[in-house]
């Protein structure tokens, strides 16, 4: 008898390969106050995020870099998330996140498309992937509050 | 004639099934199975004959030494070395090369010297020398990868010159699969007067190795990818070279008389083995040794170029699909590396792993060659002994299926 043919629709959801194939948001910002990166050592996955923070606001925010699916359109959702919030959102989110990816924790629609990620948490070799632009952000927050 | 199918039989770990599938392990450059003979031998070991060796006078410690030193001496047998003193156990190739760098380095290369390495080189064949350059105040210098995925011979022959020190090239490639003609190199160093070194890490589990024929002066190569332990590597050196080295670590086993102000060594090779050694895996390695004499290592070397072959072949009908290094399969060793226009390395061991097919994804301890091909990573699938055609169809099936989750996009994230 064949064995079932794998399925990978839980990884690999729609939206995922949507912001794989078409991402948002990529790209230099003209005067970014924030612009950090980070490098998965071990794959050599690579993002870099452009932050324009005011007023305790992320005006603009972009993303460029290279690596795989889980990398790139997490950093795609997350510039598309988080393009015009509060800081206080942001790490509304940003914790929302991690709590999802690291803990397994039940995502709300307070996330938006992250909410696709949630199938990364199971395959913990892949959850640096998805936390790669997640930890730049981080870096980028606190130095912008180190700033004001 | 290799028969994979009879030597399956030998290697329980491939019984198992993997996300409900048979286990496909193509991950044989990274480390390969062990065979049955290998885990009973080191099990046999420690329930017989487990004793430190070398100083102890009571039948254990007997026992052990001798079970310890055959291993030297089918060490040297496999490389078709003359003299089993000639062969250094360590823990890894990357110890080896790194007691080359500092036990002859430090004493031979200084201010203004070369050495000569290429971009293909894994990062234990850079790093040693990078840090002797450091210490010495010696260059490095890297001869390049032509189109095909060879060594550029030429711009070899360039960079060997009189100030040339050091020639460290390794023997295949673990991502390209490239054998490199190592004597051919080796005799450019020798009448530059430098010195040869070869990293076999991937060669001496796959090719007939014979050191004396490749005329290089030091060989290096890890018991763990040729069925073997982890935990024990190999340095042989030519005749006479390890004499005039001092000791690279300093403790037991390594001394002959010790005062309170400075001691005298012991003789080569045992003044390169300092403190306990890994006694219980170098003996399991001399059974890893005869199961690859058993079979023979041409039997070995015909077996995996058919195999690479038809691999080659699977993949190349692959839409998108792009495999690095040369273009025939018996000019390289068994290890394909590839790229997919649509998703990256790590999105394809993934869904390869959901077909029970373990590649590997990343830059393989490769930066250099990585920078030089112009990607991040490949995905690679490397061949052994109990592979055959069915576990290339599994990742041809597992390879289609990336391009059916990847491929109903118009066009993926520029990298």
């Amino acid at each position: 008898m064949a064995v079932a043919e794998p399925q990978f629709d839980d990884l690999y959801r729609e939206i995922i390969l949507d912001h794989y194939r078409r991402p948002r948001n990529r790209g230099e910002l003209a005067t970014p106050s924030q612009r950090v990166e980070g490098v998965n050592p071990v794959c050599g996955d690579e993002i870099h995020l452009d932050l324009e923070i005011g007023d305790d606001t992320i005006r603009d925010v972009s993303y460029w870099g290279h690596g795989c699916s889980i990398s790139q359109s997490s950093a795609s959702m997350l510039t598309e998330r988080l393009k015009g919030c509060s800081i206080e959102e942001a790490e509304r989110v940003m914790g929302k996140v991690r709590a999802m990816l690291i803990d397994g924790a039940i995502p709300d629609d307070d996330i938006g498309d992250l909410q696709a990620l949630e199938g990364v948490a199971r395959l913990p070799v892949r959850v640096k992937c998805a936390l790669l632009c997640w930890n730049v952000l981080k870096e980028g927050l606190q130095q912008a509050t180190t700033a004001a | 004639m290799i028969n994979p199918r009879e030597i399956r039989k030998d290697f329980p770990i491939l019984e198992q099934q993997v996300n409900g599938r048979p286990l496909v392990y193509l991950d044989n450059a990274a480390t390969s199975q062990k065979p049955r003979q290998v885990i009973d031998a080191l099990v046999r070991y420690y329930e017989t004959s487990n004793a430190n060796i070398h100083r102890g006078i009571h039948t254990l410690a007997v026992r052990a030494t001798e079970q310890y030193e055959a291993v030297r001496g089918k060490t040297a047998v496999f490389l078709k070395a003359s003299h089993p003193e000639d062969v250094v156990f360590t823990r890894n190739a990357t110890e080896a090369l790194n007691l080359v760098a500092r036990a002859w380095g430090d004493a031979n290369v200084h201010e203004g010297d070369e050495i000569v390495l290429t971009l293909m080189e894994h990062h234990s064949n850079i790093v040693p020398w990078q840090q002797l350059a450091r210490r010495t105040g010696a260059v490095l210098r890297y001869a390049g990868i032509t189109p095909e995925g060879k060594l550029d011979l030429d711009e070899m022959r360039r960079l060997i010159g009189p100030r040339t020190k050091i020639v460290s090239v390794v023997h295949m490639s673990n991502v390209l699969g490239t054998i490199n003609p190592v004597a051919e190199i080796g005799e450019m160093a020798r009448k530059a007067g430098a010195l040869m070194v070869v990293d076999g890490a991937q060669s001496a589990p796959h090719l007939p190795v014979d050191v004396e024929a490749l005329g290089c002066d030091f060989f290096a190569f890890s018991s763990h990818k040729m069925l073997g332990p982890t935990g024990v590597g190999v340095l042989w050196a030519r005749r006479g070279l390890l004499e005039t080295m001092e000791p690279f670590l300093g403790g037991g086993d390594m001394i002959a008389l010790v005062r309170q102000e400075e001691s005298t060594w012991a003789d080569v090779p045992h003044k390169f083995e300092a403190g306990t050694p890994n006694i219980a895996d170098v003996i399991a390695f001399g059974a890893a040794l005869d199961y690859l004499e058993n079979l023979g290592m041409d039997a070995v070397r015909a077996h995996e170029v058919a195999l690479t072959a038809y691999a080659m072949e699977q993949l190349s009908s692959i839409e998108g699909l792009k495999m690095h290094g040369p273009a025939r399969a018996d000019e390289r060793g068994g290890v394909v590396s590839f790229a997919m226009n649509l998703a990256h390395p790590h999105d394809i061991a993934t869904i390869a792993d959901g077909y029970g097919v373990a590649i590997r994804a990343g830059h393989h301890c490769a930066q250099l060659l990585m920078r030089h091909l112009g990607v991040a990573a490949t995905s690679r699938a490397s061949f052994s002994i109990y592979n055959d055609k069915d576990d290339i169809e599994a990742l041809a099936e597992a390879l289609e299926h990336v391009n059916r989750v990847f491929g109903d996009g118009s066009s993926r994230a520029a990298i």
